[in-house]
């Protein structure tokens, strides 16, 4: 099947556009609102790093993107379109999310990057290359994808995303369980996809090195409302709201107690 | 069997209501009462049985049939808790393996076409039938539970309803089926069934009976099978919105 949509021209030259979107979810206490009026794009072939403390809606932003979860307010555009009028397949493929906790399908590692090829019916990705992409040893191609470490696993995950040849990439803390050079690999690689395929990347990450790192954009989220957003640079050298001043110097404080330890 | 000696096995109801009173185990009341409706419920449909077997008329014998299946579905519809929907799907699905199974041994001129062969035959068809639906519809829900994260994974790299849960559904295909496999492994070891049991001592040669009952188990394995594939077919939708997204 001919298939190249990381050159198709766009009708939009927004990845990504969020329209006062918001989500609200029911419990028991009532509704709750997760994310509240986040609105604010992105163009394409950018890399935007979403950070904030636990539980401010980071994730539940990424799955609004490939409608894992409905806005129940706003709308939410990927290439100009919004995300439910989508064929849901195409969708997804198109925009990759890498889970927090990667879980791994039954079979072998090889099985696994073989997944997306069949749900799509495109010929088979090569997983001797996706595998050294994301610094992995081939070899590890027949193991059972369940013994892998949670390192490995990580990485098969963001592997198995990448065999769909997503032209956005939504990374949920995608490198937590890897140790300093590995995540140094898969950097890597993903800005090399953001410059040799014009991939557009969202990335959330607690790591706020990382952020400064692989970002061009980025936004702070605090209890569901996007409480700054500009360019990485612009952020960590001059954050411009009291909420962001106040979060890097948690995160400084936070970082050189670990230092000490 | 004259009624007098029938009132006669009443003695084994009384016999248990009295060590339940001696035991205070508070159940003769309902011991009275299942001993009411089941003799009741019994007569009644040895009457009906009578009737439809003396009328020998085919749209009565269809009625009969579709009667029993209406029942198993309403009944296997109430264990499903709302994922089979109320009625309909549970039915298509008992419908299903019963026209199949009794087709073809009305096709194939393995049993007479008489109310008398139909009937019995069907009501073994649709019980076993139903039992599969219920356990297929409890067993989906929960391994669709169980399986939660992989199917989110599969949905999330673009796979439909269909393909994000094949794996829940063949789980809970397989798990409808077990007992009904099992119980045709032990049958004649453990315990005679009941059809055969009824026929040897109605006076049928035990050989005879065996037949039939080898026609019983077989066709209940098939029926089991459809049983729960086409439950899977009706019901796997129904785990997801129309965005693609677990719902259960």
């Amino acid at each position: 099947m001919p298939h190249a949509p990381a050159v198709k021209p766009e009708p939009s030259p927004w990845a990504i556009e969020f329209r006062d979107a918001g989500r609200v979810l029911t419990s028991e206490d009532g509704p709750k609102s997760i994310l509240t009026e986040v609105s604010g794009r992105l163009a394409r072939g950018r890399v935007l790093t979403l950070i904030g403390p636990s539980g401010a809606g980071k994730s539940t932003l990424l799955s609004l993107c490939n409608l894992l979860q409905t806005p129940d307010v706003g709308e939410v555009f990927v290439w100009g379109r919004e995300v439910r009028s989508w064929p849901l397949a195409e969708l997804r493929r198109r925009v990759g999310l890498v889970m927090q906790q990667p879980v791994m399908l039954p079979g072998t590692v090889a099985d696994n990057l073989a997944v997306p090829s069949r749900l799509h019916g495109r010929p088979q990705a090569d997983g001797h290359r996706l595998l050294q992409q994301v610094g992995l040893d081939p070899s590890i191609l027949q193991r059972p994808a369940e013994e892998l470490s949670g390192g490995q696993k990580q990485r098969v995950a963001l592997a198995r995303t990448l065999a769909n040849e997503p032209d956005i990439l939504l990374v949920d803390e995608g490198t937590s369980a890897l140790d300093r050079e590995s995540a140094g690999v898969i950097e890597r690689h993903v800005r090399c996809l953001v410059t040799s395929r014009c991939l557009t990347v969202v990335w959330v990450t607690h790591d706020l090195e990382q952020a400064r790192r692989v970002g061009d954009e980025t936004w702070l989220i605090d209890n569901g409302r996007v409480v700054e957003q500009g360019t990485t640079e612009a952020f960590f050298e001059a954050p411009q709201t009291e909420a962001a001043k106040r979060f890097l110097r948690t995160a400084e404080r936070g970082q050189a107690g670990a230092g000490r330890r | 069997m004259s009624l007098w000696t029938l009132a006669l096995t009443l003695a084994f109801v009384v016999a248990a209501m009295l060590v339940s009173l001696w035991q205070r185990l508070g159940l003769e009341k309902d011991m009275v009462v299942a001993t009411i409706r089941a003799t009741v419920q019994l007569l009644v449909i040895g009457y009906v049985l009578k009737f439809v077997f003396h009328m020998d008329n085919f749209a009565l014998t269809a009625a009969m049939v579709a009667l029993m299946t209406c029942v198993a579905a309403d009944n296997a519809g109430r264990r499903g808790r709302g994922l089979a929907g109320r009625f309909w799907r549970p039915f298509a699905a008992i419908a299903a393996a019963e026209v199949l199974a009794q087709g073809f041994l009305l096709a194939v001129h393995v049993i007479p076409g008489r109310p008398s062969y139909i009937i019995p035959i069907s009501g073994m068809i649709i019980g076993n039938s139903m039992v599969a639906c219920g356990l297929f519809l409890n067993r989906l829900r929960d391994e669709a539970r169980t399986r939660n994260a992989e199917v989110w994974a599969l949905l999330a790299l673009g796979a439909n309803p269909k393909q994000a849960s094949r794996a829940v559904v063949k789980a809970a295909t397989k798990a409808s089926m077990i007992p009904t496999i099992d119980s045709a492994k032990t049958m004649g070891l453990v315990q005679l069934p009941g059809m055969m049991t009824g026929q040897i001592i109605a006076g049928a040669d035990p050989i005879q009976a065996v037949r039939y009952q080898l026609l019983i188990v077989f066709a209940i394995i098939a029926s089991a099978a459809i049983t729960s594939i086409v439950l899977g077919f009706l019901t796997y939708p129904r785990l997801f919105n129309r965005f693609w997204q677990l719902v259960v």
